[in-house]
């Protein structure tokens, strides 16, 4: 009795500080109010189209799912390529994170380099790339073996491009868990007799199981979500996500394409109670004390040079599908015509150059909300204790974690009738995406300032600042250059999305992504790859705005 | 080194000119983290390895274990040369600063991790690890993982781990660093006996002179990757050889004092007036009007009305056993304690007391030893 009265107390205290201060109470509440309304409601809706009919619940949409043909091959489908990819990725991540860890190898930042790519790269990049190189008219498939007829399109070519993609993310959680493995504990084994592979699978795998599995678990929700990779080079081979897709712009079935798009929901959220409450748990602390100096690394001959010829055998491959897509953007007609011109830049520029435009305008204009919106609540949920904060947490991360196409349907479903008629406009495609990435603006916000002593913030209140004072003068020096890196993710993320976007694009206001992928549709893949060079350009001068503004911040530091 | 020790105790490790230099980007600037040093074990001994960070004596450790291997010199164990021999193939254990315990492996698992490795037969191998864990007194603790222990249970399953395999030699890495002071008094003593009777030589890295002291049959001070001094923890205590032991060992002032007159046996110094001789054990005829630097501990003085010695008191600590004073002589200060308080009282400060001083227990530095380069090993 005694401890529920103590936690009225604090909800009513915690009230009281947030009433006291009017501005923040009406931060709270508008905070509170977008997400409700651009977060929550477009996934109810969802359910809402699925579930209810004119006379209240109906099941009629999950009755014609499961009369739709082929819908159990596309659920196996879906899980086939998320496991298959899942494992090779993590397999692929794995060897390169142990190689630049562990070993001082000949070019190791160079793989660490070329590792991170596709992370920051538009996401079917690879596949088109994989076309060029192995389609009918592919130059790998045709010029070097001769073959007349190739089918690239399917499952093989689906899981290559996946690997690719995704073992970036393997290899980047990965490379963090045997970075911060205690040094000592692999020293120790070696110290006691074990050879380098008794220590690799007595001590080094074992504790590694928990990253291996978190990003097992990482991959294959990102394949399961995949749109852009299966619509391009899937041929017959559907997964949810497309096949979402196609039912509601192809068939005109809102309903069925909702329930399809929402079913890919129950492997995610099982994938991530498996993260939460079985993986977490097993994981290792490290025992005591500091970690000790130095690390584990490894010079025998016998041990590099296998992980550098596997290193340099899958950093050749990126890059040959990088450098094709260039080369496919720059000759005349691939597969028949290899000579240097411009003429796909050319036809960009006459007809699609209103789209690279709406592109940059609706990234640029999403980005500074983003990252504002993102700052605001890692504000709130880090410094200011309020009642509704964990619901804040959970509404702000949701559009975040449900796949793209679920956003998309959720968006089109909600805001295409009055009082929120806004379909077809650019404003829904950048509320989308303020709302889907805004994540990554809340998570480099929160690190920050959880590092910043709240202190120093109230030492300088002690000096009679004001609160914006202290802000300008004091917190936002210290989180500037997080601030900068996670402007650049946002703007890179809202350049090269596509899963949700492409339900809310429209004749008016298109999108690059989509053109691309509507170029491969038509077969112009020349087109398509000039697309994606000028993508890499913004992208690769928005790293290099940042790397520059971080220097100079450094500096003033 | 002198054979303080019978001449039965055979050398076990020699450490032969050793350099580590850890290279930077422009060669100006290469580090040289062990600066030739030469160092000999003798067998069943235990050897400290002391001095602040950065000394060298981690690397040393981790050069001895294979963990780095020396830019020139050799290590040599039982005559044979194993300067470039892998850690794994070396059979000298070793105890982490922070244990290092595999997480995911019972107590019982840990420490026969070894034996498993040599592929020691099942029941052999229960035998032995059951025998370490009695002997370190781990038996009802076999079952449990690593987290369910105390810091000094935890050490404890460090050193069964490490002695299991009976290596040849055995390291300790700062092993007591990460336990408080009591359970380190105590531990270093286990320590301590368990070496002597598992006869196993051992070298031990710290930067705690008061463990050095307590547990090593041989000091060894190093500073900026060069040797300092090495000896018995009387030795370094009573005999420091340049103002670095002297003011890292011990709470020793270091006085400037006038030379009066000399001779090869004595030395008659001069400080305020007041007239002391000292034993001269310094190759080295000094001159009228010399300065040198005299090494005082805080024991070497105590309070007497017959003292020589007029001082203010200027600094006055109670600790409970003794008093820790401050006291001025001319322009110089330095520390002494008072463990008879309760007969002298507690003196006040500004008050002028007379000390008395136990000038043959002295030290005379050589003249600005610090530029000299000390070579007692050759």
């Amino acid at each position: 009795m005694s401890y529920s009265s103590l936690n009225k107390n604090t909800v009513k205290n915690k009230l009281k500080t947030i009433v006291k201060n009017p501005h923040l109470f009406v931060l709270v509440i508008v905070v509170l109010l977008s997400l409700l309304l651009f977060s929550v409601y477009p996934i109810l809706n969802i359910f809402k189209t699925i579930f209810v009919g004119e006379q209240g619940l109906d099941l009629h949409a999950v009755q014609k799912l499961f009369d739709k043909p082929r819908i159990y091959q596309t659920v196996w489908n879906s899980l086939k390529l998320g496991v298959s990819s899942a494992v090779i990725s993590t397999l692929i991540g794995f060897v390169f994170a142990y190689s630049v860890a562990r070993t001082r190898m000949f070019g190791r930042k160079f793989f660490n380099f070329v590792a991170v790519f596709p992370v920051v790269s538009p996401p079917f990049v690879l596949a088109l790339a994989m076309i060029l190189l192995f389609g009918s008219s592919g130059l790998i498939s045709r010029e070097v073996f001769g073959m007349q007829s190739t089918d690239v399109y399917g499952f093989k070519s689906l899981l290559i491009i996946q690997a690719m993609s995704y073992s970036p993310i393997a290899y980047l959680n990965l490379k963090g868990v045997l970075e911060s493995m205690d040094a000592s504990l692999e020293d120790s084994a070696f110290n006691l007799g074990a050879s380098r592979w008794k220590v690799f699978s007595t001590i080094t795998f074992p504790l590694a199981i928990p990253g291996i599995f978190s990003s097992l678990l990482l991959v294959f929700i990102k394949s399961l979500e995949d749109f852009g990779n299966p619509m391009i080079i899937g041929g017959d081979f559907t997964t949810l996500a497309t096949e979402a897709y196609m039912t509601i712009t192809g068939r005109n079935d809102l309903r069925t394409g909702s329930l399809l798009a929402v079913s890919m929901l129950l492997p995610v959220l099982t994938a991530y109670l498996v993260q939460r409450f079985w993986v977490n748990k097993k994981s290792y602390t490290t025992v005591t004390g500091k970690a000790s100096q130095g690390s584990t690394i490894i010079r025998e001959k016998k041990v590099v040079v296998p992980l550098f010829i596997v290193c340099l055998l899958i950093t050749g491959t990126v890059l040959l599908f990088y450098g094709t897509i260039i080369g496919g953007a720059f000759v005349r007609l691939w597969g028949i015509d290899y000579t240097l011109s411009l003429d796909h830049f050319r036809y960009v520029f006459d007809t699609g150059l209103g789209t690279v435009k709406d592109t940059l305008i609706i990234a640029l204009i999403a980005t500074p909300i983003m990252v504002l919106l993102g700052m605001v609540i890692s504000f709130l949920t880090v410094r200011v204790k309020f009642p509704g904060r964990k619901l804040i947490e959970i509404g702000s991360m949701l559009l975040f974690a449900v796949p793209g196409t679920v956003v998309g349907i959720g968006y089109l479903l909600s805001f295409n009738k009055p009082p929120f008629a806004i379909t077809g406009t650019a404003a829904i495609i950048i509320l989308v995406l303020v709302f889907r990435y805004m994540s990554l603006g809340i998570e480099a916000g929160s690190n920050v300032l959880r590092q910043i002593d709240p202190s120093l913030e109230e030492a300088s209140k002690s000096l009679n600042a004001s609160g914006f004072t202290t802000f300008w003068r004091i917190t936002f020096p210290l989180i500037r250059s997080a601030l900068f890196s996670s402007a650049i993710y946002a703007f890179t993320r809202a350049m090269t999305s596509i899963s949700a976007v492409i339900f809310l694009v429209s004749a008016s206001w298109n999108l690059m992504t989509v053109a691309i992928l509507s170029a491969v549709d038509f077969g112009k893949l020349g087109v398509a790859a000039a697309y994606c060079v000028i993508l890499f350009v913004i992208i690769g001068l928005a790293f290099s705005g940042l790397n520059l503004l971080l220097k100079q911040n450094e500096r003033s530091m | 080194m002198s054979s303080k020790h019978s001449a039965t105790n055979t050398v076990k490790l020699k450490i032969e000119d050793v350099v580590k230099v850890f290279p930077s980007r422009n060669k100006k600037n290469d580090f040289y983290a062990v600066d030739h040093i030469t160092l000999h074990f003798k067998h069943g001994e235990l050897t400290t390895l002391l001095g602040p960070s950065g000394c060298g004596k981690t690397t040393t450790l981790r050069m001895l274990a294979g963990f780095e291997f020396p830019t020139s010199g050799k290590i040599i164990v039982d005559g044979e040369d194993i300067t470039n021999q892998l850690p794994n193939k070396r059979d000298i254990g070793m105890v982490f600063q922070n244990y290092a315990l595999f997480p995911h492996l019972s107590v019982f698992d840990n420490v026969s991790y070894g034996l498993k490795i040599k592929k020691v037969n099942k029941a052999e191998l229960k035998e032995r690890t059951e025998n370490v864990l009695s002997l370190m007194n781990l038996e009802g603790l076999k079952d449990r993982s690593p987290s369910q222990l105390s810091g000094g249970q935890q050490q404890r399953v460090a050193i069964a781990r490490a002695i299991i395999t009976e290596p040849k030699i055995l390291l300790f890495d700062e092993p007591l660093s990460n336990l408080d002071t009591k359970l380190r008094q105590y531990m270093r003593n286990e320590i301590r006996n368990l070496q002597r009777r598992l006869g196993i030589t051992s070298i031990y890295v710290t930067h705690d002179q008061e463990e050095a002291m307590a547990i090593s049959d041989q000091v060894v001070i190093m500073n900026e990757g060069k040797i300092q001094q090495i000896g018995s923890p009387q030795e370094i205590y009573l005999n420091p050889v340049n103002s670095f032991v002297a003011d890292f060992i011990g709470d020793s002032d270091i006085l400037k004092v006038s030379v009066n007159k000399a001779d090869e046996k004595f030395i008659q110094l001069v400080i305020e007036e007041t007239v002391f001789q000292v034993k001269n054990e310094i190759d080295y005829l000094f001159q009228k009007d010399d300065v040198v630097n005299c090494v005082m501990k805080p024991e070497f003085w105590s309070i007497s009305d017959q003292g020589n010695f007029l001082v203010e008191i200027i600094q006055a600590t109670f600790l409970g056993s003794h008093v820790e004073y401050i006291a001025q002589l001319g322009n110089q200060s330095f520390k002494f304690f008072d463990y008879h308080y309760y007969e002298n009282g507690l003196k006040e400060i500004g008050s002028k007391i007379r000390l008395k001083l136990r000038n043959d227990l002295v030290k005379v530095l050589a003249y600005r030893t610090e530029d000299q380069k000390i070579n007692k090993v050759n």
